[in-house]
């Protein structure tokens, strides 16, 4: 399958008053054409740093893309996004690569009606005139499920309830029909009804648009509904990345294992606690000289606490980062490289 | 939402809030009544200390002091719709044209403040706020402080010693030319400008971390679309309210600086019709002011609910 994105080596660092930010420690991973990649991890794993990366969006200063590669297969052929100067990013951003972010209530402008809000993208990126933007709007409106969109176009965003809104940035987002899609836990802020409306409607614009997304999200539940694929990630680096069944069935990582064992079950016979895994999440202001999940794991041994482990395929598109294999119950025996990246220091 | 509705609400935002103005006033034009009588004898009070006996009877009788109070009211109503406060008592001519005889001073004075308070202050502000901790920022935030720290009839006194006394630029008192405008104009700016430095600088600090800049950013816009259509015009909201209420403060509270100036405004005006107890004059000036204020409150709130459609359909 042709790819859409190829991230490698990725590190992102926030110069602050309290020192640096570790916030992306070396991620990689490949997106494909028409695929849907989850993106999950607790907060501060570095997830959504990992994606504003990519397009400029950090704010700078305090935050700065130290290291890595972006290769995006767009319209001027295959370019490192992390080479492109500030002109040819903003021809990227909302006309090949689209974003939903979290909370509809604040990513939409208060004071500009939706229709503007959505034209002003499209007049930026396809050069349409006032009127054929407006046209173009209006029928997008009707593509994301929005009754009446003549009227609701002259609305302004209080005007919407928090799904609707959602809608109206999705409805943003594919304006111009891109290749990629960016929703950073789009449904997060949502409750649970909605929720489920925002994912339909991401599915039937994925079959429409022919769109690969990236999603990023901290509720599995979610994903298994959506993804194809799935990136695990813990303190700013991979930890995981399988196929979406493949992961479910066979978590190879002590994390992902912990965040599958914590998700409540519906069918359980009786009551019991829920799960969660313990310790804190890492430190990011220190910089790691370990696997930044040994402080947490019951498998940590002697070399956990030496080296970083790298990406290692464990499967059929399979790769984990750790160095204790959860079948065997015993430490992977195999070297450490054959990853093909790892966070180097 | 249909249309028709959305008028209606317009409609009925700017209703309630002349509704409102009018109550206000009405609550003005009691006050000013209840004030001059709050004494219990306001012909005591508007007389001066040596008059004789028969002299207070007589001017009892004269203004109608003598009449049951709600008969007064009245007549002090009916008279102030129509801006008729009786005659002065020092002029002896009626009082509103007086007071309508000093407005175009008083507002030539503010509006030269508040032009430069915002002609200097606003992009002091702008700056600051784009590029925090720049030397534009710097020094508009030191321009700021001193603005608001300055006491003004300190500040007008020594600007008169230096440019008037010494280097002889501006005349130090009077409105006998168009530069006379300048030192009083600055000095009433000066705390203004101050405010809006600051206000303008934290407002656009706010905006451009908002959620939806992001957003803007992430459509690929121009750097220049974000700024003018996405920050400045939330920034105009805070800004335009705090404007419309300066210029207000400014038109009402000049006395100090008229004063200090030999400027013929209304402060002056004031500032003289208390020392001759002429009370008539005073109650014109004094709802004439709250007149003038109010006035200005309301095209704020219009002003606002123009820029910011939460306001009008809210």
């Amino acid at each position: 399958m042709p790819k859409a994105l190829e991230v490698r080596d990725l590190v992102t660092r926030f110069y602050t008053l309290d020192g640096v930010v570790n916030a992306v420690n070396g991620v990689s991973f490949d997106l494909h054409e028409r695929e849907t990649l989850a993106i999950v991890g607790e907060s501060g794993s570095g997830k959504s740093v990992t994606m504003m990366s990519l397009l400029g969006l950090i704010p700078s200063p305090p935050g700065k893309v130290e290291q890595g590669e972006a290769f995006f297969y767009g319209a001027s052929g295959r370019r490192d996004l992390l080479q492109m100067s500030p002109e040819e990013l903003r021809d990227v951003r909302g006309g090949q690569i689209g974003f939903v972010f979290q909370d509809p209530i604040s990513t939409l402008n208060p004071i500009l009606t939706i229709g503007e809000q959505i034209s002003e993208t499209l007049t930026r990126h396809r050069g349409l005139t006032r009127d054929e933007a407006r046209d173009q709007a209006l029928e997008l409106l009707a593509q994301v499920g929005i009754p009446d969109p003549k009227l609701r176009y002259k609305n302004y965003p209080f005007q919407f309830s928090g799904g609707m809104r959602q809608r109206v940035v999705i409805a943003i987002a594919i304006s111009c029909t891109p290749r990629v899609v960016i929703a950073d836990e789009p449904t997060t802020a949502l409750d649970v009804t909605v929720q489920a409306q925002i994912v339909d409607l991401f599915r039937r614009l994925r079959e429409m648009l022919g769109v690969a997304v990236i999603w990023i999200t901290h509720d599995l539940g979610v994903v298994a509904g959506i993804a194809d694929r799935v990136l695990v990630m813990y303190g700013g680096r991979p930890a995981e990345i399988a196929l979406v069944d493949d992961l479910y069935e066979h978590p190879q990582h002590p994390y992902t294992h912990g965040l599958l064992g914590a998700l409540p079950r519906l069918d359980a016979r009786e009551s019991r606690r829920l799960v969660s895994i313990k310790g804190t999440p890492p430190d990011l202001l220190l910089p790691m000289k370990h696997c930044p999940f040994a402080w947490r794991c019951e498998y940590a041994h002697d070399r956990c606490w030496e080296e970083i482990p790298a990406l290692t395929p464990v499967g059929v598109r399979h790769q984990v980062a750790c160095f204790y294999d959860l079948e065997a119950h015993a430490p992977r025996q195999s070297a450490s490289e054959g990853g093909p990246s790892n966070g180097r220091e | 939402m249909s249309i028709a509705l959305k008028e209606a609400l317009v409609q009925r935002y700017f209703l309630s809030k002349v509704i409102q103005s009018i109550v206000l006033l009405f609550g003005v034009l009691l006050l000013v009544f209840v004030m001059v009588r709050i004494t219990g004898d306001p012909a005591a009070l508007m007389m001066p200390r040596e008059a004789s006996q028969e002299h207070v009877e007589a001017f009892r009788e004269k203004m109608g002091f003598n009449d049951p109070v709600m008969v007064q009211f009245g007549r002090f109503i009916s008279g102030a719709i129509v801006g008729d406060f009786g005659n002065s008592l020092h002029f002896k001519t009626p009082a509103m044209p007086l007071v309508l005889q000093r407005l175009p001073a008083t507002v030539q004075l503010a509006l030269a403040g508040l032009v430069m308070a915002v002609v200097v202050g606003v992009p002091l502000g702008l700056v600051g706020g784009f590029n925090p901790g720049s030397l534009v920022d710097s020094l508009g935030r030191f321009l700021a402080l001193l603005g608001q720290s300055v006491p003004n009839f300190w500040l007008a006194l020594i600007l008169i010693l230096y440019f008037a006394v010494r280097l002889r630029w501006f005349p130090s008192f009077g409105r006998d030319e168009l530069k006379s405008v300048v030192l009083p104009a600055f000095v009433m700016g000066l705390p203004v400008m101050g405010q809006i430095v600051r206000l303008t600088r934290s407002a656009v600090l706010e905006i451009r971390g908002e959620d939806f800049i992001r957003t803007a950013h992430s459509k690929g816009l121009e750097p220049r679309t974000i700024y003018t259509k996405h920050v400045l015009r939330n920034v105009a909201i805070p800004l335009v309210s705090v404007i419309g209420v300066q210029f207000g403060y400014m038109l009402g509270g000049s006395i100090y600086i008229e004063i200090i100036f030999s400027w013929p405004g209304m402060g002056q005006l004031l500032e003289q019709a208390i020392g001759w107890r002429d009370f008539p004059l005073v109650q014109a000036l004094a709802v004439f002011t709250s007149l003038v204020v109010l006035g200005l409150n309301l095209l704020t709130d219009m002003a606002y609910a123009v820029i910011d459609p939460r306001i009008r359909y809210g």
